[in-house]
């Protein structure tokens, strides 16, 4: 990717600004202070879910990824994303297009139906590596004005944003240093937990089809984040918010327990440490509560 | 209709290309996939024998099995499989096999039905567009549920490929045929 690129065509999804719109703020406001113009993809759809759409029909979920693509080479722009999903969707689809030319045509006689074409002209980026890569750790660095003294994080992944490794080129997915750059930059402190690069459990249409057995999985994590000492979780998926946040409320419902860790999408971690309130990323408006620690 | 690998290669292959799903016929069945599945503590679930099973051809067996849907795609095991098998995409090729045969749960089939109705798997609703409000943000956002015509894209498509068929949609209801949709 070049790095004059400012302008970015932003691929909603759907749990980012359907149900955690402070996911969105926090990724424009934070990128609207480097510089970093963000369009809106007028008539974007569901990516759609590569676990869930990729499961039911990979014959329907490649023409619907391509015809977001092409929303964004139609405005000659590459696309940035905050769910691990559409991260998965679109730079799967993207790549796949481009490696095989005749499921580009087949793909292509489907959506000229819909009035679309895919060129193959456009990239597929996470918002985090955005942060991470083209912003800088030390263009970051400037802008912290409330540095996160003492607050220890827990690092979740997720699974789409690492891999697999082949497609999504951060490195092993083993041994990932993008968050904990970015927590490290903000001055907090990662603290290291069993099982971090496992699942949150919601994926695959897990979630959908047995609410209760994706619970289970989320809450043996959850255990581990609060065994190790960590005041808050940062992760970067829009899905993985859902299942972490939502779902510690579904589990006190459910189970009996009373779990209350705070969930943040990575960059509204930073944008507290940046200076943006509370209220101006929407984390007053969600299942799991901020501690002064994170806010003073 | 081949054999249930026949028809992974063949159906997968055609978007994921034939050499991605002929690995599965590289499994040796040492086990790293379902030693490092976080579902397996859970569920069911064992890689290592739904790829033997399909390597025996019990379809059936496999096609009726709850546990084909307990993989949440987390692609550890495809990162870790010393024969380079490219389970996750295997399992994923196996679920469009049995939802074509019609092993495809209401839940799941109801996501189908919000995509095709709006757009988008999980749509918007009143409160969320409050908040949306609260943080300056547009209401609406500008997707498929906002504009009709673009709507109209994604809906044609899911006919032009028969997924509306797929999930047994009632175009008349906007929803799933009546005995499907009480279950």
């Amino acid at each position: 990717m070049s790095e004059e690129t400012k302008e970015y065509a932003y691929f909603l999804g759907c749990i980012t600004p359907n149900r955690y719109p402070g996911i969105e703020a926090a990724t424009k406001k934070i990128f609207n202070e480097f510089g970093i113009v963000t369009k809106e993809m007028e008539g974007a759809s569901c990516c759609p879910a590569p676990g869930v759409f990729g499961s039911f029909d990979m014959y329907t979920w490649l023409p619907i990824a391509a015809r977001n693509l092409a929303i964004a080479e139609e405005m000659g722009l590459e696309i940035y994303v905050t769910c691990n999903g559409c991260y998965g969707s679109l730079q799967e689809a993207d790549h796949l297009l481009k490696e095989h030319p005749k499921l580009k045509e087949k793909v292509n006689e489907i959506l000229g139906k819909a009035g679309r074409e895919y060129k193959g002209t456009t990239e597929v980026h996470h918002s985090i590596v955005i942060l991470h890569d083209v912003i800088g750790l030390d263009r970051l660095k400037e802008k912290v004005t409330k540095p996160m003294k003492d607050v220890n994080v827990a690092i979740h992944y997720g699974c789409h944003f690492l891999k697999p490794s082949e497609v999504r080129g951060h490195g092993s997915s083993e041994t990932p240093n993008v968050l904990e750059d970015i927590v490290k930059a903000i001055g907090a402190k990662e603290v290291m937990y069993k099982d971090k690069l496992m699942c949150c459990g919601a994926g695959g249409g897990v979630r959908t089809a047995d609410t209760p057995t994706a619970l289970e999985w989320t809450r043996q994590k959850l255990v581990s984040m609060i065994e190790a000492g960590a005041d808050c979780v940062i992760h970067p998926c829009a899905f993985c918010h859902l299942q972490l946040d939502r779902g510690q409320y579904e589990m006190n419902e459910a189970f009996g327990t009373s779990f209350d860790l705070p969930v943040l999408y990575a960059l509204q971690l930073v944008g507290l440490a940046m200076g943006f309130s509370e209220k101006e990323l929407a984390l007053d408006q969600q299942t799991t509560k901020m501690p002064e620690k994170l806010l003073k | 209709m081949g054999t249930l690998v026949e028809d992974v290669i063949e159906w997968g292959g055609g978007v994921l290309g034939e050499e991605h799903m002929e690995t599965l016929m590289s499994c040796v069945q040492c086990g790293k996939c379902t030693g490092g599945c976080p579902s397996g503590r859970v569920t069911a679930l064992r890689t290592r024998k739904l790829f033997r099973m399909a390597q025996e051809d019990m379809r059936e067996e496999i096609f009726n099995a709850p546990e084909l849907w307990f993989c949440t795609t987390c692609y550890t095991c495809y990162e870790r499989c010393p024969k380079g098998v490219k389970c996750t995409d295997i399992i994923r090729t196996i679920r469009n096999l049995a939802a074509k045969a019609g092993h495809m749960s209401v839940p799941h089939r109801k996501i189908g039905v919000y995509a095709l109705k709006t757009g988008h798997g999980v749509p918007i609703g009143p409160d969320q567009m409050k908040i949306r409000e609260s943080i300056g943000l547009e209401s609406q956002p500008p997707t498929t549920q906002k504009y009709k015509e673009q709507l109209e894209q994604f809906q044609k498509i899911c006919k032009e490929t028969g997924f509306d068929e797929l999930i047994d949609f009632d175009w008349d209801k906007m929803n799933l045929k009546e005995a499907e949709a009480k279950k």
